[in-house]
């Protein structure tokens, strides 16, 4: 047991879709603050479920049932009292696919602080350049900030939509398989900026592959069926994992 | 949880100032509010529209016995109220428009769907377009003036017949028919055909035996709407049925007899009724009979639509 | 081979029928054009009628098939967004959302004349409008609601599902995102819709038959509360109801009638396909 409150504890957390089907089952695990966590499993594990449910962008799909609790700094984020487009400022998503809004670099930069009601020229242009560089993107793009965002090649998508979510200053940023479609030498980037980001950041990521998972993970959990398999640091978990089932699956003997 | 402070109302909004946030809160819940609101209203309307026939047709519905309301005779000067020629005027025509239509607009369909190079796909869609677009006072102008006389020079009594008020309506309705059954015939499964050309069937025997059968409810539902838009056109069938009140003689020249429908009946009479007289409510009564009927045939195919789209999106998980 | 010749029989049957569908269309458009173009003049279109309606123009009917088309947009928009907002954003899949469907349908499918009914009913003698503008505007407003409605709803429902998730996910609420990301991408498709139902309420006669339409009215409107000529019903009422009619004056009044309707479809076709051209995604 670490001494560290959990940034984001996740406690006997159990998810059913509107047909039935269990998505994930009896999940517990903590989060720390400024961490690197990886969450890892084959496809259909449950693992872009739980993201969605860390800032409840699973709201979305209605019939859904949802128990246990998930405290962020403490607060269940299931509280009725929440205010849910607060929560996602705080935790924010990067997706797999890339996916810029229609309009411009800029108008993507802006829109969530737009939303949230900030309009205040000098801060909006601060924090467009800030999660730029950030994101590792400023230099290839601070000449065509105007120009539309679909131009971007893939890798430059996916780094924008990185700065769209690092402009809201966040406390937590997760990212549901952000490599998944890019060439090396972008996926590289992503993961420096990763290692930068770290810094100020909590971070929780789906990799792309275990390789990727190892390379970048403080601590990680593996996910198997909707279930929790195993949590705990990264020099633990992928180089002598205590289940066999994790073993199985890093060693590439199944999913 | 007994621990959680009060503050704490409103958590994770720390980016806006509290007074704004609440202000924008009551903005959208507003609007949302409308938004559901104005989704709902189209029940409200139907009811309204059926409250207001009903209010003022009662009185032709509790005067008159019901079976001289059906009767056979109508000549409101008299006070003879009987709908009966009315409504096989509204059938007759119907029923004609939709033996023109239904083949020429299945037909076209399935050229369309399966055997209509791109190029003439191109031309033709719009071109069915323009048709449904087209007012149905301006085809009924050219059936009064061009269709008519042809008609009467091919040797019937008059131009102004049932017959002439079938084929403008049909005309009428293809745009409606064709479209659903070429959504009838889109939906079909592309490996229905695929298995069936593969299997050496020629084109038109994949059409028919293969094709038309898969999409049979959807043209069900062509051919019901089609009939629910043929009953309740209005101006054109007035201008062209030649509005004789009377039951055709059935027979050979059927067809080429005039009728009066029920639409022709409430739109050509009510500009001189008096307001409140029996003539004026069983107008209104009219209106009932045709609000009541075409809701039956709607309802019925919005439910066998339903259902159709219902298969579709479980045939896709 | 039998079976090869019985197929071009097929295909050869199939295309004639085709055409036989096509080519009236064609033929009625190029013969009201040929018959009626020798009526149109500047004085034809600017002049109100003279002589029993024998002469001179038929510029208030123009104007008040304008002013009504206009009605009828302020009249049916509001609703008609709110509701396609409302079935593919809001709605559920339960039995309210069924009983709106079924309304929709229906609404559809009430004849044309017994909205006229409805209106007379509800707005001329209920709300005491009088056989007015704004009687009329409302009756055919709500008459051109479904049209607008579904039309608005598929070009909502074809914004892809991963604009609004990114907007909720970057704080948006949700109608911050219907408002931002929805309503603008599918703009196109509603404005579409908009037009097609609006030229429709611009050739429809039966619905202000009784609660606008006016016979014979030289001078303009001066209010919402007056009645007004309009091109459908006028032309109605100069090929059946005015013996000795110029017959040249009739199909003029059927051409402008059908310009004004047919170039609303084109205009909305324009919208949708130079607007989808310059979509990104």
């Amino acid at each position: 047991m670490s001494i560290t409150p959990a940034k984001i504890a996740i406690q006997d957390v159990y998810f059913t879709y509107g047909d039935g089907a269990e998505a994930l089952r009896d999940i517990s695990l903590d989060i720390y603050e400024k961490e690197i966590f990886v969450l890892f499993g084959p496809s259909r594990s449950g693992k872009t479920t739980l993201l969605r449910l860390l800032n409840r962008l699973s709201d979305l799909f209605e019939d859904a049932t949802v128990r246990g609790t998930i405290l962020f700094d403490g607060q269940d984020i299931f509280d009725y009292r929440v205010n849910v487009a607060g929560l996602r400022r705080r935790i924010s998503m990067v997706f797999a696919v890339p996916t810029p809004l229609p309009g411009s670099i800029r108008d993507n930069l802006t829109y969530g602080l737009r939303m949230a009601g900030i309009r205040n020229e000098r801060v909006l242009r601060e924090r467009v350049e800030r999660s730029l560089q950030q994101a590792a993107l400023w230099n290839e793009v601070k000449d065509r900030l105007d120009k539309s965002a679909f131009a971007l090649s893939g890798g430059q998508q996916q780094r924008l939509c990185l700065a769209r979510s690092l402009a809201l200053e966040p406390d937590v940023i997760v990212l549901d398989n952000p490599t998944s479609g890019l060439d090396p030498l972008s996926t590289e980037s992503v993961e420096e900026s990763l290692q930068d980001l770290k810094q100020r950041y909590t971070i929780i990521i789906v990799p792309h592959s275990v390789q990727q998972g190892s390379r970048i993970a403080d601590r990680a959990a593996f996910l198997l069926d909707g279930e929790l398999i195993e949590v705990g640091k990264a020099t633990q978990i992928f180089v002598e994992p205590q289940d066999q089932r994790t073993e199985d699956y890093i060693t590439g003997r199944f999913g | 949880m007994s621990g959680t402070p009060k503050q704490d109302f409103g958590l994770f909004s720390n980016v806006l100032p509290s007074t704004r946030l609440r202000w924008k809160g009551r903005v959208e819940f507003v609007i949302e509010y409308l938004i559901r609101f104005a989704g709902l209203s189209t029940i409200l309307i139907v009811g309204l529209i059926f409250y207001f026939l009903l209010r003022e047709g009662t009185a032709a519905f509790l005067d008159i016995p019901l079976r001289q309301l059906f009767g056979n005779r109508w000549y409101p000067i008299e006070d003879f109220f009987g709908i009966w020629p009315l409504i096989v005027g509204s059938i007759l025509v119907t029923i004609g428009a939709v033996i023109i239509a239904l083949p020429l607009g299945l037909t076209t369909a399935i050229y369309l769907g399966e055997f209509a190079p791109q190029w003439q796909r191109e031309i033709l869609k719009p071109l069915i377009e323009v048709l449904a677009g087209i007012p149905s006072i301006v085809l009924g102008f050219l059936g009064w003036v061009a269709l008519a006389p042809i008609i009467q020079q091919m040797g019937a009594p008059t131009g102004l017949t049932i017959f002439t008020g079938s084929l403008i309506l049909a005309y009428m309705s293809l745009p409606t028919i064709i479209s659903i059954s070429e959504d009838a015939l889109y939906a079909v499964p592309k490996g229905f055909r695929d298995g069936a050309l593969a299997i050496g069937a020629t084109q038109w025997q994949t059409t028919w035996r293969v094709i038309l059968p898969a999409a049979r409810s959807g043209l069900v539902i062509a051919v019901m709407l089609g009939i629910g838009r043929a009953i309740g056109e209005t101006m054109a069938v007035m201008m062209v049925t030649g509005n004789a009140a009377n039951i055709p003689v059935l027979g050979p020249d059927m067809i080429f007899q005039p009728v009066r429908t029920m639409t022709a009946t409430i739109a050509a009479e009510m500009g001189e009724v008096a307001q409140g007289s029996l003539h004026y409510s069983v107008l209104f009564w009219i209106g009932i009979v045709l609000f009541v009927i075409t809701f039956g045939i709607n309802s019925l195919a919005g439910r066998l639509m339903g259902t159709q789209a219902g298969r579709r999106r479980k045939g896709q998980l | 081979m039998k079976r090869q010749q019985a197929n071009k029989l097929a295909v050869g049957i199939i295309s004639a029928v085709a055409a036989l569908v096509v080519i009236p269309i064609m033929l009625v458009i190029v013969f009201i054009i040929v018959r009626g173009i020798s009526a149109i003049s500047w004085e034809f279109l600017t002049a109100a009628p003279r002589q029993g309606m024998t002469e001179g123009g038929i510029m208030p009917a123009i104007l008040g098939t304008v002013i009504l088309t206009f009605g009828t947009f302020i009249a049916c928009i509001p609703l008609a967004i709110g509701a396609a907002i409302y079935l593919a954003e809001y709605a559920g899949d339960n039995r309210l959302t069924h009983w709106v469907r079924l309304a929709i349908v229906n609404l559809a499918g009430i004849p044309s004349i017994v909205y006229g009914l409805f209106g007379l009913g509800a707005f001329v003698l209920f709300l005491g409008l009088g056989t007015s503008i704004i009687a009329g505007s409302l009756t055919l407003g709500i008459m051109t609601l479904p049209v607008v409605i579904s039309t608005a709803e598929e070009a909502i429902l074809a914004v892809p599902q991963r604009f609004r998730t990114v907007s909720l996910s970057l704080g948006a609420t949700r109608w911050q995102t219907i408002r931002h990301q929805v309503l603008p991408q599918a703009l196109p498709g509603i404005i579409t819709g908009v037009i097609l139902g609006l030229s429709r309420a611009a050739g429809e006669t039966a619905p202000i038959l009784f609660t606008v339409a006016a016979f014979y009215l030289p001078q303009l409107p001066h209010s919402m509360l007056d009645q007004t000529m309009a091109l459908p019903y006028h032309l109605y009422v100069i090929s059946t109801q005015v013996p000795g009619m110029p017959l040249s004056i009739q199909y003029g009044t059927a051409l402008v009638l059908l310009l004004i309707v047919l170039s609303l479809t084109l205009v909305a076709t324009i919208v949708r396909t130079s607007m989808r051209r310059r979509r990104e995604w």
